[in-house]
């Protein structure tokens, strides 16, 4: 079977002091090819957790990852990743750095030469190909990470927070070369996000998650990701139905952020 | 202190003059910023006090060693030079007090002198004649030419009318006049406040000498030879210190086993001074090439080490991360991510390096040698060689600084991303 299958996925992180903290507990879900989720959740709910065991970059304690129909055991090519900041090779341009996977993968300039070079036309550097990463803005250096994370034709992309530190104007564009990218690739994607209005725009689907243990508390299929495609941003905010959700679901977040205070509290 | 007075005079007098005069007009932001702490950027070398600052030390060295390079107007009182008199009184038994005049003939050291010319005077007490080089001190026999000598009890009680006793002094105004326990007057001419060159020669002095050493060379040896060996050894000993320190700080940062396994070596001894291993290489290797090298490599090995390690556990675990999710392969992350990655680390482990090996192989040619910039000095030094010595030092102090300039455009132009990210 094609798609994402994530079944009965638990995490548990042993501490140095003798203590354990259930940072996932039986998370299962399916993404089908093509599918954009957010996922939403207050500070240590295990999203990003969730995010490094698909990526293959942790091992979980229970459950089993399968894409495609095979088992997920380690990192690969297959799944790509886009994080928040800093994963760029300062000692390579920004050509060099987009066609970092093919080349890995041995390929010649041939062969991905063109693929490279559209990709940096897509994400609007094609004039700073020679440029040293370091001498580009934050929202450019994101755009040399999703072009990188493309160039290597990956079945699913992984998205780390990747807005998480632009500022809000960059942010807006970038939150719809995403959309188009989506579009255009057809790729699933899953991205994790901390702005409830950004998770509202770019989720087709969007997994609301609770702390402690970390596990799936709601899900939402969402109109806005396809109204976005084709319309402008600002407008989707404009409707009704999307400041409905945004005030649900930022409610539902502020009563399990104003829990876990009271839980300090009371242990305190 | 005089120099050190004169020096803080200079020092605020050329700042009030450029601020006042040349930099009048500054008008900017930057002026506005009368608290600098935590805010470095505004703070920026003034180039016109760097170049006072050296003009300055070049100027006090000249004027104090009364340098042909520094006009006359400006040098400190010079040594006198020149015929030096004093009278003294003399008693002898059964004899009337009787004065006389001591004539010194004070002349430059290395200068031939003949002694003055004077009358031998009136009464029983004749005048005398002496020389005495610049800076020195000279015991003068005054009753030698008496007509009674210290067996009829010749003693001088008084000098320039002023009374002396053994042990006392009476200043003149060509110098100081003493008087030994036995009764002789010792002279010591007025020094001024040059220095003498066996103590600090004058800039021409060490210029010539420089130019003497280029062309004859010194102890066997030519100029070039001894720094070239200096620099050679250097060199070796911070490139094997290098090849076998940069892949054990990898490995350091790689495998818990390596790293458990050197961590007490390198903790241990890298706060163990090179300069401190001297004897004991000395004892092994002798105190040829080898040796020197040994130790360099000594001096270099923890520090490249150290930086490796730190440039390999440095590296961001999202750029690993990343590469592995781009299909990477270990060998490939190895070689396309650790290793530019630790680069910036490396360079400043290199630098530091080869600014210790500079160090560590001038004390090491100090102690023992053949040839080398430190084994220069030293020997100079032991013939009171002080053109030599300041020479050496000042050349030592160039190679260091052009070294680190050499570093730091490799630096620049290899990793030009550093401290950029």
């Amino acid at each position: 079977m094609s798609g994402l299958s994530i079944d009965n996925l638990s995490m548990r992180f042993d501490l140095p002091n003798g203590t354990s903290v259930q940072a996932l507990k039986d998370v299962s879900l399916k993404l089908a090819e093509g599918e954009l989720m957010s996922v939403l959740g207050p500070s240590g709910c295990g999203k990003t957790t969730l995010l490094n065991i698909v990526a293959g970059f942790l091992a979980p304690t229970e459950g089993q990852i399968t894409l495609n129909g095979h088992l997920v055991k380690g990192p690969d090519a297959e799944r790509g990743m886009v994080f928040q900041q800093g994963a760029l090779f300062e000692w390579m341009d920004v050509r060099d750095n987009v066609s970092f996977g093919p080349r890995m993968a041995g390929k010649r300039e041939r062969d991905w030469g063109q693929h490279v070079d559209h990709l940096l036309d897509v994400v609007g550097l094609r004039d700073f190909k020679e440029k040293a990463v370091y001498e580009l803005s934050g929202g450019m250096q994101q755009r040399v990470a999703l072009a990188r994370c493309l160039a290597n034709d990956p079945d699913v992309i992984l998205m780390d927070e990747p807005l998480g530190a632009l500022d809000a104007l960059t942010r807006e564009k970038m939150q719809g070369l995403v959309l188009k990218l989506w579009k255009e690739t057809g790729k699933t994607i899953i991205l994790i996000t901390h702005s409830v209005e950004e998770a509202l725009l770019l989720g087709e689907r969007l997994l609301v998650m609770a702390p402690r243990p970390g596990r799936i508390h709601r899900e939402y299929r969402l109109p806005f990701a396809d109204m976005g495609v084709n319309a402008d941003l600002r407008e989707v905010k404009k409707h009704p139905d999307f400041g409905e959700k945004r005030e649900e679901i930022l409610g539902m977040i502020w009563d399990m952020e104003e829990e876990i205070m009271g839980r300090a509290e009371e242990s305190a | 202190m005089i120099v050190f007075a004169i020096y803080i005079a200079i020092f605020v007098v050329s700042f009030v003059v450029v601020k006042f005069v040349v930099h009048k007009t500054v008008t900017d932001y930057t002026s506005l910023k009368t608290v600098t702490f935590g805010d470095e950027s505004a703070v920026t070398p003034n180039r016109i006090a760097s170049v006072i600052s050296v003009l300055s030390i070049f100027l006090l060295w000249g004027a104090f060693t009364g340098s042909s390079y520094v006009p006359g107007f400006l040098h400190a009182p010079g040594p006198f030079i020149g015929d030096a008199t004093f009278t003294y009184t003399a008693e002898a038994e059964g004899q009337a007090p009787d004065d006389a005049t001591v004539t010194v003939r004070v002349f430059e050291v290395g200068t031939d002198v003949d002694d003055p010319e004077v009358a031998p005077g009136e009464g029983w007490a004749k005048n005398d004649v002496d020389t005495v080089g610049a800076w020195r001190s000279g015991l003068i026999r005054v009753d030698r030419n008496d007509e009674f000598g210290r067996d009829e009890g010749h003693t001088v009680v008084a000098v320039n009318g002023e009374a002396i006793a053994p042990g006392q002094s009476v200043q003149t105004e060509f110098g100081r006049v003493g008087m030994s326990p036995k009764g002789t007057l010792n002279f010591e001419p007025a020094k001024g406040w040059q220095m003498e060159p066996i103590w600090l020669p004058p800039p021409e002095a060490v210029l010539a000498r420089l130019g003497e050493i280029a062309s004859e060379g010194y102890r066997d040896s030519t100029l070039w030879e001894h720094l070239g060996y200096s620099l050679f050894r250097v060199i070796v000993g911070f490139f094997f210190g290098a090849l076998v320190g940069i892949p054990l700080g990898y490995a350091m940062g790689l495998s818990n086993w390596f790293r458990g396994w050197f961590d007490p070596i390198v903790e241990f001894m890298r706060p163990v001074p090179p300069l401190a291993l001297i004897p004991l290489v000395i004892i092994w290797a002798g105190i040829g090439e080898v040796g020197k090298i040994i130790l360099l490599f000594l001096a270099a090995l923890w520090i490249m080490a150290i930086a490796a390690r730190a440039g390999v556990s440095g590296v961001a675990i999202a750029k690993v991360h990343a590469a592995y999710s781009l299909g990477a392969s270990k060998f490939q992350i190895m070689r396309h991510v650790i290793v530019p990655n630790s680069l910036p680390e490396i360079f400043t482990g290199a630098r530091v390096a080869m600014g210790v090996c500079w160090g560590t192989v001038v004390a090491a040619e100090l102690v023992a040698a053949e040839k080398g910039a430190g084994m220069m000095i030293m020997v100079a030094s032991k013939f009171q060689l002080t053109d030599i010595v300041i020479m050496g030092i000042i050349l030592i102090g160039v190679i260091g600084f052009g070294i680190d300039i050499l570093m730091r455009m490799a630096e620049k132009a290899l990793v030009p991303w550093k401290g950029r990210v």
